[in-house]
């Protein structure tokens, strides 16, 4: 999985004919200016990975906290409190859980854009070109 | 002019703008007919999952939950939309960079194995059908209130229009047509709520009206009024919940991880461009939704304030004519228990068996007289649960054009789910069984005849389901995330978080969540309905929140096996690596 000097790319070297994955080669390598050349950095694909883990626990733990905690376990504990003439418990399973949601989807897709910029596999298509590959 | 004019004239208007889509968007490739070539716009893309996702179910039927059970209702809204997160986190942007067709594609390659591809094809048919069979029930629905026609008639006009685009136009004529489908619907829900909204609490936001004070100068806030009329007649407390604890987790946890693994919504996130557009659009589809999802809260206290105002204690001979209406089509019954000429409405059944069985004459009042035998409670009245949304807009005196809008609303609701649904069951039948099983040597051309030859296959069994819906349609729909729980989204996972889990252990994992699950649902609903309660349950867990256990179940014996057998074969390594970075996903591709 490391690239090697004569691939200029992340990308998985495609398999043989008889393998059970295998890409199109051409298809594994879009434009990526940024990766060429001098700049070109190790991919550290292993701390990519555990960057990408650690992003998924925290914000999985803040999902089950919202869902589970919020919106079930403590729910009637949090009607004590009130929020926009709704009890907060309340509030949480009817609105305020689907608002924490829609929050942790967009976190979590900026959080793993910067990290894959850091590790220099994010999938940005610098030449300019918006459209699908085809 | 009338509501029902009205009615065939939007739903008109609705169909031929979505045969326009279908016609201006033909597809003449396998890619375009599978994932629309791989070039979706992910905010289009998120509207459409939103459309796909949004059945009739949660159209006509989750408000009519909601308004009936309270806070208890509300865990199928955090369960429903929660699964985008899992979705969105665990599985659109892997499986976007793994780029093929479908969910047993990738499960019959992870797992190296054409058994594993075969028994996810069988569970996402299973799946799909329990799922479509709901649709077609709530099309009858809206067609034989609304339209006046037979049911009959107007599950085969669904059907007819559903061909059209679905077979024509394949995952590119689908997107864009249910674009359209979530503007139809997404407008048609909202309307109702805002006047209601209006009505009760001079808010325009239904969302914020809920918390709202009432503008009858009483100085209560909706919800105290909610819990002050519930109580007073007996009713559990509008805002207090009754389902035990543990009940209540595992149906919630049920339905997240059901609705990540719902094979027509997985396969929408094919369809992007690239790996983070995966992410973004699924954040997209889950702001759409929400967007309904936040209202159907309000719609659901608005409307059960206004059904107990103008029904209970209120004679019959000066019932609104709503009541007449749906009591036509079998959804409203009333019977006289005490003799007053009044209506009252109560907790509990009015009748045993529930449902009112209807004899041809007439009461003393003009009612339909029912041969039910009558329970010994004060209810007289049967309010079908699905009948709240649509009969909302004629309950709170709207304008006709709004009910109209709200007929070709459900429609679109309907049309846009069973439409994905035929979709992924035409693609898994074309391309796993035929193209990757049984007939790797097939052209590209004649695979996409036999996709749109499984597509008719398909629709023809949806509209049988139509015509003679199974009496369980509710709950089978909720029965079909517990299976997709219990048996697609596990393997799924493992499969790209773990290296270790084989074939062996998946394919032993997927049978013994789904017949472990399959069997505790039709066990408490079928064989012996009559233990179906708390305490015989295991654990206290219903047959809906089962699916929970059941992808335990599914993770346990994966990883228990894989445990004692060989490993997955190196190039099979190799390829997870590949799906964890984001980075060169080419558009999905053909083998």
């Amino acid at each position: 999985m490391k690239p090697n000097s004569d691939q200029p790319t992340h990308s998985v070297k495609p398999g043989d004919d008889n393998n059970v994955y295998h890409h199109d080669a051409a298809e594994n390598l879009p434009p990526h200016s940024h990766h060429d050349g001098e700049t070109l950095k190790e991919i550290d694909v292993e701390a990519y990975w555990r960057a990408n883990v650690r992003v998924l626990i925290v914000l999985l733990s803040a999902w089950a906290f919202v869902s589970l905690g919020c919106g079930v376990l403590f729910s009637d504990w949090l009607d004590q409190f009130s929020i926009g003439g709704f009890p907060l418990g309340f509030w949480f399973t009817q609105q305020g859980s689907m608002l924490c949601f829609v929050a942790i989807i967009f976190i979590y897709h900026v959080w793993m854009k910067k990290i894959e910029r850091v590790h220099g596999v994010d999938d940005d298509d610098k030449s300019g070109d918006t459209g699908a590959p085809s | 002019m009338s509501a029902q004019t009205l009615s065939f004239i939007f739903v008109g208007l609705s169909f031929a703008l979505y045969i326009g889509i279908a016609i201006w968007s033909r597809v003449g490739s396998t890619k375009e007919f599978y994932v629309a070539g791989g070039g979706i716009h992910p905010v289009i893309n998120g509207m459409a999952t939103a459309a796909d996702w949004m059945s009739a179910a949660s159209f006509l039927s989750v408000a009519g939950i909601l308004a009936f059970t309270g806070r208890d209702g509300a865990v199928y809204l955090v369960g429903w939309t929660g699964g985008y997160v899992l979705l969105a986190l665990l599985l659109a942007p892997y499986l976007r960079k793994f780029g093929r067709f479908t969910v047993p594609e990738f499960i019959g390659d992870r797992y190296y194995s054409k058994l594993a591809r075969v028994v996810a094809v069988v569970c996402l048919i299973f799946i799909s059908f329990t799922y479509i069979a709901g649709q077609m029930r709530g099309v009858g629905i809206v067609f034989s209130r609304f339209l006046e026609v037979e049911i009959e008639t107007g599950v085969v006009i669904g059907m007819a229009i559903v061909f059209c685009y679905a077979v024509l136009g394949g995952m590119k004529g689908i997107t864009y047509t249910q674009v359209a489908q979530y503007c139809v619907l997404i407008f048609a829900f909202m309307v109702p709520a805002i006047f209601m909204s209006i009505m009760w609490t001079d808010n325009p936001i239904p969302q914020f009206g809920l918390g709202d004070k009432l503008n009858d100068g009483s100085g209560l806030t909706v919800l105290q009024k909610l819990d002050q009329v519930t109580t007073e007649l007996g009713f559990n407390t509008y805002t207090v919940g009754t389902r035990s604890t543990i009940d209540s987790l595992a149906i919630a946890a049920a339905l997240m991880i059901g609705t990540a693994g719902l094979p027509h919504v997985i396969v929408r996130f094919f369809t992007v461009p690239k790996v983070s557009d995966a992410r973004k659009s699924a954040g997209y589809a889950l702001v759409f939704i929400c967007i309904m999802y936040t209202t159907i809260p309000a719609v659901a206290a608005f409307s059960r304030l206004n059904l107990t105002e103008s029904v209970n204690e209120v004679a019959y001979s000066e019932a609104p004519a709503w009541i007449e209406k749906w009591e036509n089509t079998g959804l409203i019954a009333w019977k006289d228990k005490n003799g007053d000429g009044i209506m009252q409405y109560r907790p509990g059944h009015a009748f045993s068996p529930t449902k009112p069985v209807f004899t041809e004459v007439r009461g003393t009042y003009g009612e339909r007289v029912v041969s039910n035998e009558l329970t010994s409670n004060a209810n007289e009245m049967y309010v079908d649960r699905d009948i709240m949304v649509m009969a909302n807009p004629e309950i709170a005196q709207l304008p006709n054009w709004v009910i109209a809008l709200v007929a070709a609303g459900a429609v679109a609701a309907a049309l846009s789910t069973a439409a994905g649904l035929l979709l992924v069951i035409s693609s898994s039948v074309a391309h796993d069984l035929m193209k990757r099983t049984f007939m790797p040597d097939i052209s590209d051309k004649r695979e996409l005849l036999y996709a749109r030859l499984a597509a008719v296959v398909a629709i023809l069994i949806a509209g049988w389901f139509g015509i003679n819906p199974p009496a369980f349609v509710a709950q089978v729909v909720a029965f079909a995330f517990g299976m997709a729980a219990a048996s697609l989204f596990p393997p799924i996972v493992m499969g790209i978080f773990s290296k270790r889990i084989n074939r062996s252990g998946a394919v032993a994992g997927m049978l013994v969540g789904l017949s472990s699950t399959l069997a505790y649902i039709v066990y408490f609903n079928f064989v012996a309905p009559e233990m179906n309660n708390p305490e015989h349950w295991f654990l206290g867990i219903s047959p809906t929140g089962i699916g929970t256990l059941g992808a335990a179940l599914n993770v346990a014996v994966a990883t228990l096996i894989s445990r004692f057998t060989a490993p997955p074969p190196v190039e099979v390594q190799a390829m997870i690596d590949d799906i964890r970075i984001p980075a060169g996903a080419g558009v999905a591709h053909e083998h």
